[in-house]
């Protein structure tokens, strides 16, 4: 049986691990290569690494970290952020990446999904896609760049056409909740699992390992990512799987 | 020595972090020569089946790696690594594989609920012993990340089974060949002692 799987998301900004709020209001939370160390020891299922540094947005400065990551981190690794073009998916995971991310160029160039596929399979494609709720109507809206950008497409529609395009794998985060700790958008990653083929991983909100439970039990997704649990609380993959269990959700047997 | 074959495609770093964290020092094999020196290879791949016989034709390495399995030296498959030693593969278009186990590679079905990639933690069941799962306790998770599955033609080369939807062969095996579906490399604590198992194996099951 296919298990649940709770991924920890790194955000990188310079040479240091930060966490956001809302995608902004930077704490630092420590060393790339040492917290990975520390979740690989702990079991966690899967490393999601992403630089979110907003003045240099390219694959290059993931060189020297993911040769350093790879040494201590035997979990699946997807890298993501500013990522443009096939060369770096090509650099990123020939220097460790099992998976690349792609979120403002999965708007503009839909063929650099395929490409990524044909070259690598698509599930080395993940399409990250960060969401805000319009504050009038509650509608979801996406946005690109970080946050900055908002693209007229509707969420259905963005993630049929990039899982036509190659894409594996869809990695939905809630801009509103991020870092807030109040439990994860559970319609959105609904919404998101029922436009997808593929498999999820919904992000933004996690707290406790209740809006685990809640937001699995709710959507039945594949993934759940979490910051702020793993970045500011005790909390750990073996003590959420303990929890998680006793409701009958499945996870790895290490 | 250890080998890792280099095909160009992939997560060769991954496998050879894993190999060197289980207590071996590999070596990065990228000419058909090279082959003469090692004792035990690792095929990794990440990808399409096309596209890595493609590479292995480019390379020249299609006619020794048949020469290495006749050696009687083991010979360890992962993922797109394992797929090619069929016969032939059907992704894209059909392609003839390395014919080192009767099969073919087809397409997981697509049966709601169960999405396609088949990505994540899975459950490995052993169908008979063997070496290279010394150690690993029943039923334990690997990570799988793939849309294609190997099919052997003889279910005695099935070493190891996964439920998806339909049970598909995870862990294929013949004589001093094994290929696994998963990511050892991947697969924490057991993934790395399937790899530790491997290099010590003498080939023999």
């Amino acid at each position: 049986m296919l298990k649940k799987r709770i991924i920890a998301i790194q955000l990188l900004l310079g040479e240091r691990l930060v966490k956001t709020r809302e995608f902004g209001g930077y704490r630092d939370v420590g060393d790339p290569v040492k917290s990975a160390a520390v979740y690989n020891s702990q079991h966690l299922d899967e490393l999601i690494l992403l630089n979110i540094d907003r003045d240099r947005r390219s694959a290059d400065v993931f060189a020297d970290w993911l040769k350093e990551i790879s040494k201590v981190c035997f979990m699946p690794l997807s890298i993501g952020g500013g990522i443009t073009g096939f060369d770096d998916a090509a650099f990123l995971i020939k220097n460790g990446a099992d998976k690349v991310v792609v979120n403002s160029a999965a708007y503009r160039d839909k063929k650099l999904l395929g490409e990524i596929a044909n070259r690598f399979g698509s599930q080395a494609v993940v399409v990250g896609i960060d969401v805000k709720r319009d504050p009038s109507d509650g509608r979801i809206r996406l946005y690109s760049d970080c946050g900055r950008s908002a693209e007229p497409v509707a969420l259905a529609d963005h993630i049929r056409s990039c899982v036509d395009a190659g894409a594996g794998e869809i990695f939905v985060q809630s801009i509103d909740n991020d870092g807030v700790m109040k439990g994860f958008d559970i319609p959105l990653i609904a919404e998101t699992q029922a436009a997808a083929a593929v498999p999820v991983i919904g992000a933004g909100g996690s707290g406790t390992y209740e809006m685990l439970r809640e937001a699995f039990v709710a959507t039945d997704v594949s993934a759940l990512a979490c910051g702020s649990m793993f970045n500011f609380t005790d909390s750990q993959w073996m003590r959420a799987k303990a929890h998680l269990t006793n409701y009958g959700l499945p996870f790895k047997a290490v | 020595m250890i080998g890792i074959l280099d095909i160009g495609m992939g997560n060769l770093g991954s496998v050879w972090n894993a190999t060197y964290e289980s207590g071996f020092d590999p070596e990065i094999v990228i000419d058909p020569d090279d082959l003469d020196q090692i004792d035990h290879l690792i095929l990794p791949g990440v990808g399409h089946f096309a596209t890595a016989m493609e590479k292995l034709c480019e390379m020249g390495m299609v006619s020794p790696l048949r020469s290495y399995v006749e050696s009687g030296r083991p010979l360890l498959g992962l993922c797109v690594g394992m797929q090619v030693l069929a016969t032939e593969g059907t992704e894209g278009a059909r392609t003839p594989g390395l014919d080192i186990i009767a099969g073919t590679v087809d397409r997981l079905p697509v049966n709601p609920p169960f999405r396609v990639p088949h990505i994540g933690w899975n459950a490995v069941s052993a169908v008979r012993d063997h070496p290279v799962l010394e150690r690993i306790k029943p039923e334990r998770d690997f990570y799988f990340v793939h849309s294609y599955a190997f099919r052997p033609v003889d279910e005695a080369n099935i070493v190891a089974r996964t439920e998806y939807g339909a049970p598909f062969a995870s862990i294929v095996g013949r004589a001093n060949v094994l290929g696994c579906q998963f990511h050892p490399e991947k697969s924490q604590a057991n993934g790395l002692r399937i790899l530790e198992n491997f290099c010590r194996w003498d080939g023999v099951c």
